[in-house]
């Protein structure tokens, strides 16, 4: 009978521990893979959301380090300058971290507020370091960012689906 | 032993090896950050400089989007056909219809077309023709970046080189910027940082197409008089440049204005269609054969 890890069972086997949560942010960056050309920014950074939603949900799934690297192979695919998720990422990951040593509580909404900001900057920030300053991205931005916003309780249910299976004894 | 999951790592008791580990993660990620960002703008200022990393990148992955663009494509097909199998006949009554009424314009296209080459001859005018190296697919792009990307699944193994152009079977579609041995990175007119010289098809105006970024293109005359834009309006490659060949259509007008206008791409790349990879135009010579 499967049932959920508790604070008395065996540790988790490292590769369970820490190959579902790394698999799914990077599958999330590779969704640029679909086959479809887009003639604006529309699609939300799913890597970046998926990243988010280990970080801010389950923390210890994720060494903080692990922006880097996953942030390296988002840049591989993603069409931005090289080193823009590397840099945006693990900022983010560093930022959100101080903040919530600082948080009393904890709860979803909160989360989601902190995840928000995260998105907006990171998609802001890479927008101003990839196009040119009169390129007229920034109504395609916002909804990017909009979208991305909306989308962040989705990715953070995955993560909790996910983090179900990488915990079952 | 793990820590508990789903509480904080923050304290990790007396263990001397965990707060190590917790503090040499902060400053790996503080000093990977630091890299990160000269990363960022040693990029940001000569975009080729981690193009190889990209492109075994996009070799690896590309076989994947190309049986993903096949199989999509092939179910995104099935309503077409069905529509076909049953329009046939009427479409079929339309064409023979319409090849009857263009016939009389053929017989002087081509009349035209003769004495185009005889005056060219008197002229003794040097033609560099057109020449396919590749008829391709673009299979991705990178729909989540402010760029406009898109991944042509073939690459030097099928004699794609930088900078060589890429229309579709309406219009131009856009530029090589990297190579792999059997992938490109195609650069779409509609990047912000992608520029095209044109002409009005109809009278020969010169005018700059740059992408904007929002699948619309920006027109600027490059004459000092007044030019006045019409909806409508076709504009063709002018071969300035020598990347494009001359008399590709790119784009069609679509606001009224002066100087500045707004256009869209005549044909919005799809990965249905093929895309075919030409030789430039008058391709830049090699850094070893400059003079002295």
């Amino acid at each position: 009978m499967a049932r959920v890890r508790g604070p008395f069972d065996t540790a988790l086997p490292p590769v369970a521990g820490w190959l579902i949560p790394v698999l799914s942010v990077m599958a999330g960056s590779l969704l640029t893979l679909i086959p479809w050309i887009a003639s604006f920014p529309v699609l939300p950074p799913f890597g970046l959301l998926l990243l988010l939603g280990w970080r801010l949900g389950r923390p210890n799934a994720l060494p903080i380090w692990s922006a880097l690297p996953l942030g390296m192979f988002d840049d591989l695919f993603s069409g931005q300058p090289f080193g823009s998720a590397i840099f945006l990422w693990s900022v983010s990951a560093l930022i959100i971290d101080l903040l919530e040593q600082r948080l009393v509580s904890r709860d979803f909404r909160q989360d989601w507020l902190l995840a928000a900001a995260a998105i907006a900057v990171c998609i802001i920030i890479g927008r101003l370091a990839a196009a040119p300053i009169e390129a007229r991205v920034d109504i395609a931005i916002g909804l990017q960012i909009i979208v991305s916003i909306m989308l962040y309780p989705l990715t953070a249910t995955l993560c909790a689906m996910l983090n179900r299976e990488r915990t079952l004894v | 032993m793990a820590a508990r999951e789903g509480s904080r790592n923050r304290s990790p008791g007396f263990s001397r090896r965990a707060q190590y580990g917790l503090f040499l993660g902060y400053v790996a990620t503080v000093a990977g950050a630091v890299v990160a960002g000269v990363i960022l703008l040693v990029s940001t200022f000569d975009p080729r400089t981690f193009t190889s990393l990209r492109t075994v990148a996009a070799e690896l992955t590309t076989p994947v989007a190309s049986a993903a663009s096949f199989i999509s494509s092939n179910i995104r097909m099935i309503p077409n056909t069905v529509g076909d199998y049953f329009a046939l006949k009427q479409r079929n009554e339309g064409l023979r219809k319409q090849i009857e009424n263009d016939l009389a314009l053929t017989q002087r296209a081509r009349a035209l077309n003769y004495e185009n080459q005889r005056l060219k001859q008197l002229l003794n005018l040097q033609e560099r023709s057109s020449s396919v190296v590749v008829a391709a697919r673009l299979v991705s792009s990178s729909a989540s970046s402010t760029r406009r990307y898109a991944m042509l699944n073939a690459g030097s193994r099928q004699g794609v080189g930088d900078g060589q152009p890429v229309r579709g079977p309406i219009g131009l579609i856009g530029r090589i910027v990297e190579t792999g041995p059997n992938t490109a990175r195609v650069l779409l007119l509609t990047d912000p940082e992608s520029i095209v010289p044109v002409r009005r098809a109809r009278d020969g105006v010169p005018a700059i197409i740059a992408g904007r970024g929002d699948g619309t293109l920006e027109v600027r005359s490059v004459n000092a008089t007044n030019v006045e834009f019409q909806p409508g309006e076709l504009l063709v490659t002018s071969g300035i440049g020598g990347i494009f060949f001359p008399n590709v259509p790119v784009a069609r007008i679509i606001s009224r204005s002066r100087d500045l206008a707004t256009a869209r791409p005549l044909s919005p790349p799809d990965t249905l269609d093929l895309a075919l990879v030409e030789a430039a135009y008058l391709p830049i010579p090699d850094n070893d054969a400059k003079p002295r």
